[in-house]
């Protein structure tokens, strides 16, 4: 991580530019993050020793960050909802933002694409968007919270997810439903059962009334207003009802996996 | 406590006198710490989609990006937060805040700022706070207070959502989040700065006399 810092170059986007670097590493660096060299250099310096070792110290780290999911399903409160906006609270235009740009989207055939249901459901028949279209659907004005901390509101119609899961008869006593996206690199995300249960969690098909453009995950997006925008994976081609949990695209980079609002 | 009821007499080695009771003490560094990993994990945060137009160096930050600094902020937190509580009960319990604190009234403030000012606010009593003293340490309780729940109101914005409410709303919560931070580190710099000008201060906060 020294090393990459000084290889930052001044006028050049140090976020985009260390997003990159991430990525271009090889798995087991990638997830060698978090004590970053010059940081974790400044940190020694300042408690004038250097029992912080970077390993254990990520180690510890990730446990604590562990803790913090158990605390946040336990504050968590299934009835609690979202903010709602008036339309005329909606951010225009409402950004787009991936790990890509936005040319490098995606491209979903919305005739041949099918949802996959796997797991632990009774039906594990495979829906098309023509199918989907036709369950009742429901609009919502919330804001969408980016882990980055910026945050913008968008209005997002579609079907309740917790509708879907009882049409598919869902074990819902199962911990996890595990979303797989078509992004490149394969986008995936878990979800805990009691936010796929929540009022406001959204299988979503239109975005500002319009059927889901490109940009913001056609054909079809999870919209989980109680979750950072991380937890709102887009372009979904399957789901699986399960008890284990299989990371995710950036929870397995670090992020906190629970990241409720 | 018996080391509250100190008298009026100069504070020397010699008399033993304890200035700085023994969790005073332990709570103050370990505060220190927390913070010092709170505000440099948060600037790294902060990078992450600044509020103004500038970003913090990367030598002076920590979690080397968004996710190290997250798990660096809220592991920290926690440091923080139950130092800070043992802080507040013991202060109160003991009516430690009470003596040392208050009263601070406004003739009194102006008087002693005129008189640092002009460098004659003198610093013999350790044991005493002068109004400018008071004003500054009750202050800065305060605005701990306000940052851990203006963090609260950013973490949480949903299920504490009255107290997002409290602050505006979850955007504003951010600018008040930095906004605290920003006079934690203007009084970190006086505070610091004014320790090393008298340095017996420094050795109170350590050994108590």
């Amino acid at each position: 991580m020294g090393r990459m810092r000084s290889l930052l170059i001044p006028g050049v986007d140090k976020k985009l530019l260390v997003r990159d670097a991430v990525k271009a590493m090889p798995d087991p660096a990638r997830r060698r993050f978090i004590a970053g060299g010059a940081s974790l250099g400044a940190l020694t310096l300042l408690t004038g020793c250097d029992i912080i070792d970077s390993s254990s110290a990520e180690e510890v780290l990730k446990k604590v960050s562990k803790f913090n999911d158990a605390v946040q399903a336990w504050i968590f409160n299934p009835d609690a909802l979202a903010p709602t906006f008036p339309e005329s609270a909606i951010t225009k235009p409402f950004p787009f933002n991936a790990y890509y740009e936005v040319d490098d989207a995606p491209e979903v055939d919305g005739k041949s694409w099918k949802l996959e249901v796997r797991g632990l459901v009774d039906d594990k028949k495979s829906w098309t968007l023509e199918e989907l279209y036709k369950l009742p659907q429901v609009k919502q004005v919330t804001r969408h919270i980016c882990v980055e901390g910026w945050s913008a509101i968008g209005s997002w119609t579609g079907t309740p997810l917790r509708d879907f899961l009882k049409i598919i008869g869902t074990d819902t006593s199962a911990k996890y439903v595990w979303f797989q996206c078509a992004d490149k690199e394969g986008y995936n995300s878990p979800l805990d059962m009691r936010t796929a249960l929540h009022p406001q969690t959204q299988m979503t098909f239109k975005f500002a009334d319009e059927i889901l453009p490109r940009a913001y995950g056609f054909p079809m997006k999870i919209r989980v207003p109680t979750k950072l925008g991380f937890k709102n994976p887009k372009y979904v081609i399957s789901m699986e009802v399960t008890n284990d949990y299989k990371g995710g695209y950036w929870e397995d980079q670090g992020y906190n996996s629970f990241s409720g609002n | 406590m018996s080391s509250l009821t100190v008298s009026e007499q100069d504070v020397t080695p010699q008399t033993g006198k304890v200035i700085q009771p023994g969790w005073v003490r332990v709570t103050h560094w370990i505060n220190a710490f927390a913070m010092a990993l709170m505000i440099m994990s948060g600037w790294q945060i902060y990078n992450a989609s600044p509020l103004f137009d500038f970003r913090f160096s990367s030598s002076i930050t920590l979690g080397g990006w968004l996710a190290g600094a997250l798990l660096w902020h809220f592991a920290a937190m926690w440091l923080l937060v139950v130092n800070g509580l043992v802080y507040l009960i013991v202060g109160f319990a003991t009516g430690r805040f009470r003596k040392k604190l208050l009263p601070i009234t406004p003739s009194g403030v102006i008087s002693d700022v005129k008189a640092a000012l002009t460098f004659k606010l003198a610093h013999d009593d350790l044991t005493k706070y002068n109004y400018v003293q008071k004003l500054l340490y009750a202050g800065i309780i305060v605005v701990g207070i306000v940052i851990v729940l203006s963090g609260l109101s950013i973490w949480k914005p949903v299920q504490l959502r009255w107290l997002a409410a409290l602050f505006g709303d979850y955007d504003i919560a951010r600018y008040v989040h930095f906004i605290c931070m920003s006079l934690i580190v203007a009084f970190l710099i006086v505070h610091v700065a004014l320790a090393l000008l008298v340095p017996k201060s420094l050795r109170a906060m350590i050994i108590g006399r």
